[in-house]
Formats: C-alpha cells, sequence, structure tokens
C-alpha cells in the first residue's frame, strides 16, 4: 500500500549490463507504446483517425517551433509537481492533493507578486512571491500532515478532501478578495510581462523550466544522496524499521508533507508567475492526477522524471490543440495516462514473476 | 470418526514422491509419506527442512510441483485448503489462523454457505459434546484477540474435529505452550488416536517426537531422510532411536556437542552491573499484559535469560529498554547511568544495543541496499555522513569489511537486503548490533527460525560479546538456548517477573514450572 | 418569516438533500463491502462516473429509466472488473489502480460524450415519481421525502439489506474476515479471491448505480466530470461509518443537505457564493476526521493483496 512498493531503485543500480537495459526499456517504453496503441484503437472506435490525432498531438506538442515551446514552458510546473510527488512518495505518504495545494500557491503568488512588483526590484518580489506560494501550499497540508503523523489517519482521503476545500477557498479568495476591479471577469490583477520570470533567450520558455529541471534535480540528489532523504526512505520501505531504528516518524511526516506540498505551491507560483500572470476564477488544470503516474513511471526517479514529464507536456499540450482541430477533447489525455498506468502495473508484475526470487525469500 | 476405531492401519493418506520448489530452492524433494488412521505420526526435522512446506501442502496452501497426493486409493487434489478440508484433513497451524474481530463461534461457522445463516445452535450442541468428550475447553463466545495462544489451538482442533477430519495435522503446536499445556495436547492427541484420528504432529523437538509419536519421519533439507516404525519406536530402550534420529536430522555431526566449555564462562563471576533495572513499569493494554515493576541487574560479561511463554511482555520489556518505546515508567541505568529520560539513538550512542526477533519486518529495510542497512540506525552520523551528504566511500569500505567479518554473503553491499536469505539477514542485523561500542545488547530469539550453521554462528556471536565485556539480555522462549548460554534465567509470565533461577542444566525444570504458570 | 425558514424552500432543500445523498449512499454502501473485503476501492469515482454515461446514455436511448439504471449498475461492474482482476486476482497496488481507474473512465466518458452529445446537449425528462401512499400527503415533508423516483426507496432499503447481511448471513463474516485475515478465510476452506471479487464487483454495481441515478434523475443531463468528486466522498463516508450501513446512511444524507443547499440558497435567492457551500460537505469530512479519525478503524489487510501461494 506505499508507493514505494514499486521498485523504486530500478535502474538506478550499477553497474549497467545490456540486460538490465533491455529490461529497464521494456519495463518503461513497452507501457507507453501499449498505451499509445490502446489509446488508438479507442480513437479508431469512436470514428476518429487515430493517425492523424496522434500527428496532430506530435506536430503541435513536439514538433512545430510554438507549440515546442509551449510544450518546455508547460513542464516547469509540472517538474516541480513531481519533484513533490517524489519527495512524498519515497516517504511512502500519498499525497494525492497537491492540486489544491497547486492552486492555492498559484493564488498566493497572484496576489502578492503585482504588489510587490510596485515595491521591489522584480527579482526580489518575484523571489518572495515563491517563497510565500511554497509557504502557502506547506501550510495547506499540514492538516493531513498532522493527522496523518499523530492520529494514524489515512492520507489520500485527508489530501483529496484537502484538495476540494482548497480548490473552494481559491475560488472564492479570487472572486472576493482579490479581484480585480479592472476587469469583468472574475480574476486577480495581472501582473506585467516586464515583472514575470524571464524567458529564454529569444524563445517563449519561460525561465521556470530551468528552475524546474534544477529543483527536480536537487530533490533527486537530497533524496538519494542525504540522510534525511535516507530517513525519509526508510520510513517508505518500511515504517516499522524506522521505528526499530529510532527514526521520529512524526516529524518526518510532517517534513516529508511540508516539502512536498511546498513543491506543489511552488508550482502554482511557477506557473502564474512564468505563463498566465493571474488566476482566474474557477481556472483548476488539475495537473496533480496526471503528474502521479508520471512519477510512478519514472519510478520516483527525478532524472526519468524530467523524461517522462516532457512527454506529458507534449500529450498535453498538442491534445489541446488537437482538441480544437480534431475535436477530441483533452480529457482523452487521461485516458492514454490511465492506460500507461494499468500497463505499467501489469508490467511489473509479469516482471516480478518472471525474475527468480532469490533463495529464502519463499 | 463416531466409530470404535478398528485400526485397520491401511494409510488414509499417502503422499507419493510429493517435490514442492520455491524461486531458488527446492523445498521439498521427493518426499514419500503415509499417514494411518489411530496414528501420532511426528514430522521431525530442523528449521528449514521442509516441515512448514508439507503442512502447506497437506493443509492445501501449497500445491506441489510434482508427486501425487493419494486418498483413498486414488489421486487427488489437496489445494485449495477448502479441498484438503473436504478430503478430511484439518489443520492446527502454528500461528493460529483465526479471524481476530469474529468470535470463535463465527470462526467455527465460516464454512456455512454464504447466503445462509450460520447455525449458531446446531454449533453449539456439538461443539458441547465434543468439548465434555474430549476435554476440549473453548470459549465459543470469546472474540478470537481476547484468546490465549494455547486457547486459539484449542479453537483449531475444535475446528477440525466438527468437521469429522480423518487426519488431524499440528504444525509446531507445543512452541506457544507451557509445559503443562504441551502435556494436555499430548493427551488429548491419545484421546484422538483412540477414535481413529490420524494425527501429524509436526515440530523440531526430539523430546516431544519421542514422547508422543507412535511413527517418526525425519525430514532433512527438503528430503526424508528415514521412518521409524512403532515397534522400533516402542520396541526398543529410549535411548536407541534417540541417537539413531539426531543422526539422521543433523547428518553425521549432530551440532549440540559443540556447546562443551561455554557455561563454564557464562557462569564465570559477574562484573559490576552494566545495566540496572529498578521500578520499570507499562500499564496494560488490549494486546498485551503490560509490565509490573520489574527490577533486573546485568553485570558485565554476563548473559542473563528472559524466559516465558510468548506474549508475556518480553516485547514491551525490550522496546522499553531500547528506547523504542518511552510510555513507561521506572529507572533504567546503563553503566551507572540513568537512560530512561532518553532517546534511542541516544542510548544507542552510549552502547545500549537491540537485536530485534522480527528480523524482515522491522530490522531490516528489505527495499534498501545491504550497505543502507548496516548503518540503519546511524544514518547523518560520521564518517558515514557529513554535512547530511551521504560519503558512499567511506560506507561501501566499512560495509565491505562488515559483511566480510560476520560472514554476509551476499552479490555486493549494493543488493537490496530483502534479496538476501534469513541466515544472511540476521547477520546484517548482527553486525549492526554487537559490532563495536555494545555495552548491553537485548537479543530477542536470537537464533530463532535460523539454519543450524547460522544460530550456532549467533551464539558464538553472543557469547563473544560476553567474554568482551558487554552484558546481554537474552530473551527466548526456546529452553535449550537459554541453558546453553545464560547464567541467570529470569522468568517473566503476565508482565511480572515470576522467578529467577540460575543457568545450568538444572534449570530446565525449575523454569519450566514458573512459566507453566501462566497456562493456568 | 424570512425566506429561509418558509416551507417551501425547506421542502425544496430537503428534496434535493435525498436526491444528492442518493448517489452517495448506493456508493458508499458499494465502498463499504469492499473495505470490509479488505479492498480499497479509489477507483470508485471512476466507477461511478461510468455508470452515470452508461445510465444516461441508455435512458435516453431506449426511454426507459430502468433500463439506463440496469446500464449504469452492469458499466460500474464492468469497471469494478479491472479492479478485481488487477488487484484481487494479481495483488497489484489498489491506489495505482485505482487513480488509472478513475482517469481512465473520466477520459472516456468525456470521449463519447464528445462523439454522441456535445452538439446536442440531450436532456433527459424529469423522471417519473412513485409516491408513498399517505406519507406523501404529509405536509412539507410528504413532497421532501416521499415523493421521489421508486429506486430512492429501494435506496434506502438497500441499506437494511446491507445491515442484514452483515449481521445474520454467514457473508457478512466472510467479507469481515476477508479483511482482517484472510488467510484464516482460507483455512476456513472459503476463497478469499472469490469472496473479495464479489465484494468488489457488487460494489462496481452499486457505485454505476449511484452514479446513474446523479446523471439520469439528479442532473438530467451527462457533462464530462459529472459526477464531480462524489466517488471520493463516498470513500470517506464509508472509512467513518466503520462498517455500518446505517452510519452511510445517516452520513450521506448529511453530505447531500450540504449539497442541496447551495441550489436551495440559489432558488431562495440568497447571496452566499456557491463556492463557499459546495465547500460544506469536504468541511464536514475534515472537521470529522479531525474529530475521530484517530478512531476510524479499518481492516487490518485493507489495501493488502492476498495470494495463497505466498509461501
Amino acid at each position: 500500500m506505499s508507493p514505494q512498493d514499486l521498485p523504486a531503485d530500478l535502474g538506478a543500480a550499477r553497474p549497467w549490463r545490456p540486460g538490465k537495459i533491455f529490461r529497464w526499456l521494456a519495463l518503461t517504453l513497452m507501457p507507453v507504446l501499449a498505451a499509445l496503441f490502446g489509446g488508438g484503437v479507442i480513437l479508431w472506435a469512436v470514428g476518429v483517425d487515430p493517425l492523424n490525432y496522434y500527428g496532430t498531438v506530435a506536430g503541435r506538442g513536439l514538433l512545430s517551433p510554438s507549440g515546442v515551446q509551449q510544450t518546455l514552458t508547460r513542464m516547469a510546473p509540472l517538474l516541480f509537481l513531481a519533484a513533490g510527488l517524489i519527495v512524498a512518495f519515497r516517504a511512502g505518504l500519498w499525497n494525492l492533493g497537491v492540486d489544491g495545494q497547486f492552486l492555492l500557491g498559484a493564488v498566493a503568488a497572484a496576489a502578492s507578486a503585482p504588489a510587490l512588483a510596485a515595491i521591489l526590484p522584480s527579482g526580489a518580489a518575484i523571489l518572495v512571491a515563491f517563497s510565500l506560494a511554497a509557504l502557502v501550499g506547506a501550510a495547506w497540508a499540514m492538516l493531513p500532515a498532522l493527522l496523518k503523523a499523530y492520529g494514524g489517519v489515512n492520507e489520500i482521503v485527508s489530501t483529496l478532501m484537502m484538495t476540494f476545500l482548497g480548490v473552494s477557498l481559491a475560488n472564492l479568495v479570487v472572486k472576493l478578495g482579490l479581484r480585480d476591479p479592472e476587469t469583468t471577469v472574475p480574476q486577480t490583477r495581472t501582473l506585467p510581462v516586464e515583472d514575470r520570470l524571464p524567458r529564454l533567450f529569444e524563445t517563449t520558455v519561460s525561465s521556470g523550466l530551468l528552475l524546474g529541471l534544477f529543483t527536480i534535480i536537487l530533490v533527486h540528489l537530497a533524496m538519494t544522496r542525504t540522510a534525511f532523504g535516507l530517513r525519509l526512505r526508510v520510513m517508505g520501505v518500511n515504517p516499522r524499521a524506522a521505528i526499530h531504528a529510532g527514526l521520529d516518524l512524526p516529524w518526518l511526516t510532517i517534513c516529508a508533507f511540508a516539502l512536498s506540498a511546498g513543491l506543489a505551491g511552488a508550482a502554482g507560483a511557477i506557473e502564474v508567475l512564468g505563463i498566465q500572470g493571474n488566476v482566474r476564477a474557477d481556472w483548476n488544470p488539475a495537473y496533480g492526477l496526471l503528474v502521479v503516474p508520471t512519477v510512478l513511471l519514472a519510478r520516483l526517479n527525478g532524472f526519468a522524471a524530467v523524461g517522462f514529464v516532457l512527454l506529458l507536456s507534449v500529450l498535453s499540450i498538442g491534445g489541446e490543440s488537437a482538441a480544437r482541430r480534431t475535436g477530441v477533447p483533452s480529457a482523452f489525455t487521461f485516458v492514454l495516462v490511465a492506460l500507461v498506468l494499468v500497463v505499467l502495473a501489469c508490467s511489473e508484475y509479469l516482471d516480478r514473476r518472471a525474475r527468480n526470487t532469490p533463495e529464502g525469500a519463499a | 470418526m463416531r466409530m470404535a476405531a478398528p485400526m485397520p492401519r491401511e494409510p488414509v493418506i499417502a503422499l507419493v514422491n510429493v517435490t514442492k520448489r520455491f524461486p531458488g530452492v527446492v523445498a521439498l524433494d521427493g518426499v514419500g509419506l503415509e499417514l494411518r488412521p489411530g496414528e501420532v505420526h511426528v514430522l521431525l526435522g530442523e528449521n528449514g527442512a521442509g516441515k512448514s512446506t508439507l503442512v502447506g501442502i497437506l493443509s492445501g496452501r501449497h500445491r506441489p510441483d510434482g508427486g501425487a497426493v493419494v486418498i483413498d486409493g486414488a489421486a487427488r487434489r489437496l489445494d485449495p485448503p477448502r479441498a484438503a478440508l473436504s478430503s478430511g484433513i484439518g489443520t492446527v497451524f502454528q500461528h493460529a489462523l483465526l479471524a481476530p474481530t469474529l468470535t470463535v463461534e463465527e470462526n467455527l461457522l465460516l464454512d456455512t454457505p454464504w447466503w445462509q445463516r450460520p447455525k449458531r445452535a446446531e454449533l453449539r450442541g456439538q461443539a458441547h459434546r465434543l468439548a465434555s468428550e474430549l476435554d476440549v475447553l473453548v470459549p465459543l463466545d470469546a472474540r478470537v484477540s481476547k484468546l490465549s495462544p494455547a486457547e486459539r489451538q484449542q479453537a483449531e482442533i475444535l475446528r477440525a474435529l466438527l468437521r469429522d477430519s480423518r487426519v488431524l495435522l499440528l504444525d509446531e503446536a507445543t512452541s506457544m505452550l507451557a509445559p503443562a499445556g504441551v502435556d494436555r495436547l499430548g493427551a488429548l492427541m491419545g484421546r484422538l488416536a483412540e477414535r481413529g484420528v490420524g494425527i501429524v504432529l509436526v515440530t523440531h523437538k526430539l523430546r516431544e517426537a519421542l514422547a508422543f509419536g507412535d511413527r517418526i519421519s525425519v525430514l532433512r533439507r527438503g528430503r526424508k531422510v528415514g521412518e521409524i516404525p512403532p515397534e522400533r519406536l516402542k520396541g526398543t530402550a529410549e535411548d536407541a532411536p534417540a541417537a539413531e534420529i539426531v543422526a539422521m536430522m543433523f547428518g553425521s555431526a549432530p551440532p549440540n556437542l559443540a556447546r562443551q566449555g561455554s557455561r563454564a564462562e557464562a557462569l564465570a563471576a559477574r562484573g559490576r552491573p552494566v545495566l540496572k533495572v529498578s521500578g520499570l513499569s507499562l500499564p496494560p493494554d488490549r494486546a498485551a499484559p503490560g509490565l509490573s515493576t520489574i527490577d533486573l541487574d546485568v553485570g558485565a560479561g554476563e548473559i542473563v535469560g528472559i524466559a516465558g511463554i510468548e506474549g508475556q511482555g518480553q516485547r514491551e520489556f525490550a522496546e522499553l529498554l531500547s528506547g523504542q518505546r518511552r510510555d513507561g515508567s521506572g529507572s533504567i541505568r546503563l553503566d551507572g547511568r540513568e537512560i530512561a529520560g532518553l532517546t534511542l539513538a541516544e542510548r544507542r550512542a552510549l552502547g545500549l544495543r537491540h537485536l530485534s526477533d522480527d528480523r524482515l519486518g522491522e530490522g531490516i529495510a528489505a527495499n534498501l541496499s545491504v550497505a543502507h542497512n548496516l548503518f540503519l540506525k546511524r544514518i547523518g552520523q560520521r564518517p558515514f555522513w557529513r554535512l547530511g551528504w551521504e560519503r558512499r566511500r567511506a560506507i561501501g569500505k566499512n560495509a565491505v569489511a562488515l559483511a566480510r567479518a560476520y560472514d554476509i554473503r551476499a552479490t555486493s553491499v549494493d543488493a537490496p537486503a530483502g534479496n538476501l536469505s534469513g541466515g544472511n539477514v540476521q547477520k546484517i542485523l548482527l553486525a549492526r548490533e554487537l559490532d563495536e561500542g555494545a555495552r548491553l545488547a537485548i537479543c530477542s530469539k536470537p537464533t530463532h527460525g535460523l539454519d543450524l550453521a547460522t544460530a550456532a554462528a549467533t551464539r558464538a556471536r553472543i557469547r563473544g560479546l560476553a567474554q568482551r565485556g558487554a552484558g546481554v539480555l537474552l530473551i527466548s522462549s526456546d529452553l535449550d538456548e537459554l541453558i546453553d548460554l545464560a547464567s541467570r534465567i529470569v522468568v517473566l509470565r503476565g508482565g511480572a517477573v515470576a522467578g529467577v533461577v540460575a543457568g545450568g542444566s538444572s534449570a530446565r525444570e525449575k523454569v519450566g514450572r514458573l512459566m507453566a504458570g501462566a497456562a493456568a | 418569516m424570512t425566506p429561509l425558514m418558509s416551507t417551501a424552500f425547506i421542502g425544496a432543500l430537503l428534496f434535493g438533500a435525498v436526491t444528492a445523498a442518493v448517489p452517495l449512499l448506493l456508493a458508499g454502501l458499494g465502498e463499504q463491502m469492499s473495505e470490509k473485503s479488505g479492498v480499497l476501492n479509489i477507483g470508485l469515482e471512476g466507477m461511478m462516473i461510468a455508470g452515470s454515461f452508461a445510465g444516461f446514455a441508455t435512458a435516453l436511448a431506449s426511454g426507459s429509466f430502468w433500463l439506463g439504471f440496469g446500464a449504469g449498475a452492469a458499466a460500474g461492474m464492468a469497471a469494478a472488473l479491472i479492479v478485481a482482476l488487477l488487484c484481487v486476482r494479481l495483488g497489484l497496488d489498489q491506489v495505482v489502480v485505482g487513480v488509472g481507474l478513475t482517469l481512465g473512465c473520466q477520459g472516456l466518458t468525456a470521449l463519447l460524450h464528445h462523439v454522441h452529445f456535445a452538439r446536442t446537449y440531450p436532456r433527459l425528462p424529469a423522471a417519473s415519481v412513485t409516491s408513498v401512499p399517505f406519507l406523501a400527503d404529509l405536509p412539507v415533508l410528504g413532497p421532501a421525502l416521499f415523493r421521489h423516483h421508486a429506486l430512492v426507496y429501494l435506496a434506502f432499503a438497500l441499506v437494511a439489506v446491507m445491515a442484514f447481511v452483515y449481521r445474520r448471513l454467514t457473508l457478512g463474516l466472510h467479507l469481515k474476515a476477508a479483511g482482517d485475515r484472510p488467510d484464516a478465510l482460507e483455512a476456513a476452506g472459503i476463497d478469499v479471491i472469490r469472496t473479495r471479487t464479489a465484494a468488489v464487483l457488487a460494489t462496481g454495481a452499486m457505485a454505476g448505480l449511484g452514479g446513474a441515478y446523479l446523471a439520469q434523475v439528479g442532473a438530467a443531463v451527462f457533462v464530462p466530470f459529472v459526477t464531480n468528486g462524489a466517488g471520493f466522498l463516498a470513500i470517506v463516508l464509508a472509512m467513518l461509518a466503520r462498517g455500518r450501513p446505517l452510519w452511510v446512511l445517516l452520513g450521506a444524507l448529511l453530505f447531500g443537505l450540504c449539497l442541496a443547499l447551495a441550489t436551495a440558497l440559489q432558488v431562495a435567492g440568497v447571496d452566499v457564493p456557491t463556492d463557499a457551500v459546495q465547500a460544506i460537505p469536504y468541511l464536514a469530512v475534515m472537521t470529522v476526521l479531525v474529530m475521530f479519525g484517530r478512531r476510524s478503524r479499518l481492516p487490518a489487510a485493507l489495501g493488502a493483496p492476498y495470494s495463497r501461494d505466498g509461501g
């Protein structure tokens, strides 16, 4: 029942051998290909030409200059979310409430950044708004964290509930508290483009991408190379061993939740400070449930997650374009991700069965 | 079952050339076995000899990979468990397989078809008749979680009898019982055999095999290495089959002879106390009896045994001492320093070590590497971590050295610890707990479930630790082990000290009697 | 008398509460059965939305609400079959499969909606109402509680049926043992896999039925994501009800009341932001978790896969 039951360090152990690479490829690419194929069959069954759909997705998400820039920009918040989920899942905690944390972080950034930009230099304003968003995200996870740490309350349920509450709260705040009086649509004041995160070179790609890459790699190293990361992993793989080793489980639970939700809040800030510039009422991109499978597919490895986040970005940007062109709703991306998840779970099952469990385990 | 046993002596069930493989091991290799009505057939073997696999096959939990099960002259399948039950095999498992949240009665009624209402009245009638005929005592209304291990076992026996089982399979049935309970069970087996029930008693204890068995089959490394029929068992003097069986069980050299000298050292004069426990208490809860004002001291170089049947507060005692739980009251002094207020990590830094009996459950984190498991209780400490960052070279080098010193056999120290065999897992724990700096080691059931070689090595490590001047608290329910190692044996019963017995072979009877008090 | 205290308002509120409670009740009762047997159905939301679409589409095509309910239950069961195969038989992670199922069903129903209904947005006619004799004529309460579609009464009756099953039938013992100590059930000769499979399929049928009611009667229309988290609410209901069907009913009514309040307040012309009112059920859940979460006892083997030859 913990995300760590998946072989998290698969492929991470050295040395690399051809068999190992093959197995890694089989366990990673096969689910993706099988899901694309299955999705194609579904499209074909409802009368949509799958080749045309996938062609549009790839063309708009990856092959056109504007599409690839959008895709890279979309990666920024997704990378932060993936980093946050990696922390939680490594610690064996199902933080399924990242959407609420993300949205509140976004609102916090959207609310503070324009005001801060008026009094601070642009860089400092962004930094403060960013930190504020992370704090708000973390704060939103404290109730589930405390309930889990001291009451043993299942975090799946509490984080999901907090997500619904968070979405409502974000809408309320936008509609009632922070509404920009100068527009008719309920939305927060828009951050001027010059005060946003700078774009990379001559493109439209937000520099949030670099922050995201930096963050997820930092998180990966923290999880795999530091004492703190090891403590979280021990708790994740065997909480009883963690107790036996004298680790402070409640404290680690709170830390993991704070970090995970803080990163989700930061993802919201990146989306606002780098892309949107404001938060509209009833805006909820609901990235969370899509990033969960991505992270699992990457087996909680930060480097692998970068690749899968790229794939998810292509699918979602391309899917949004294809929705406009072919009419297939963008929610079809959900079907693809779901197929990936199920095929992944099945292939790991087959892999476990195929491998000889070593002696003594029987 | 109701008929007076005619003793046809034709086998009810026969295993022919049965083989069972698990990934990487052959658990059973061409075993043949015949179960006759009215006979107590003992399956004797060391841990890992294949006994539990055989029980698994007879109870329908495992399906054999080769060979046949012959019942009434025809080959039959025993899996799933339902098939074994309908073939007339009732099993009493080592750890009772009863749903803890249901009452005994509800557990016994589980085999009613699901759409029917449980026939409570009918069950009660049958149960009372059986109970009075056979002296099986079970509180039918009690929730299973409230029962003692002995009561649970009686409930399982009752379940088997209610189904008119022709064969009753008892898996390590005595391990959870006090000596008096063992005698009662023996008498019950006798009465059942008289009624024509075939009984299979699975055990690793030679004494019980000789006391209760009409026929003894010996298993070793998945093979049946010998069978002693009733005529030879009863006909000769008691020592003759015993020696023969020991030879069968262990091959040519029985390991028990390698014990000499140990006790003399263990009995050596006690040094100044390393550990002084006074008034240690813990309120009882639903699952455990708690602890009532325990006083105890362990001298330098001394091995003190803590005896008792399962669940008398041993686990709580160990966890309170190690700091794994800190909800007790009382004083714990290590080398004269009060440590009751310290955390587990602080106590460990002072030299307090805890070798857990739940090796896979809490001892290791199976998904992590051998190296990480070796330093699991030193996370963040120098020289393995600096400023919170892992120093892979230091960890790797020291892990390899420890693996060598403790003979841990793994493909690499980077391999997941869960890939190792039970014996090697125990060596990881020994290396982690007993290596440098240990002042007092709490060893919980240190050889339980280990193969002979690892068990012997483990005892040698514990002895070696005491010789280096550390104190050892040896918590065990295995009398042989306690008598072999400990210079004093403290018997726990219901969370209190029932008595203290000086070590040595004469202690066996006294300790047994003290343990038994709890079975009343 | 303020508009809030008018009988019309209270009547509408209670009527809406019952309508909103029925899907939660059905799905919650189903989830309770799964949880009892040791399977945590995170995919409940997916089963519900599958039932919503199938029920709506069938009712629209056939003109029969009952055929729609049947199709909804069947679709929920089909979705549950995936959980039964992957989690119960193969022992795959229940959370992973559950998240996958929810995503997949949401996406698939959105796609099908697009293909079939996106241009026309068809609506179903109002559901036929079965009035309970005598009681339906009570003032205020009569129209609010006793003039509903017949399925509503069946859903309430199901509470009693489930209570009977759990307390009187051997099936109740089987489910409880499967959730607490599966190997004990196996040792008693009962197939754990089969017991859990049956529980999961029944859950799917109930959740699908709940979803179908939600789309056919509650909304009278299918839109993507129409269940809007009701499945997750039902999971929480089942967890907090600790195995007692009556508590699921009470919880469902309470949440139904909160959901109905939003609509009723708008109808009454009271200016309360819908976001705040919509948050009330979740707020209620968190309050309950804070107050009683420590005591919510779940089956010991919940979420743990069972395999017989595991050694």
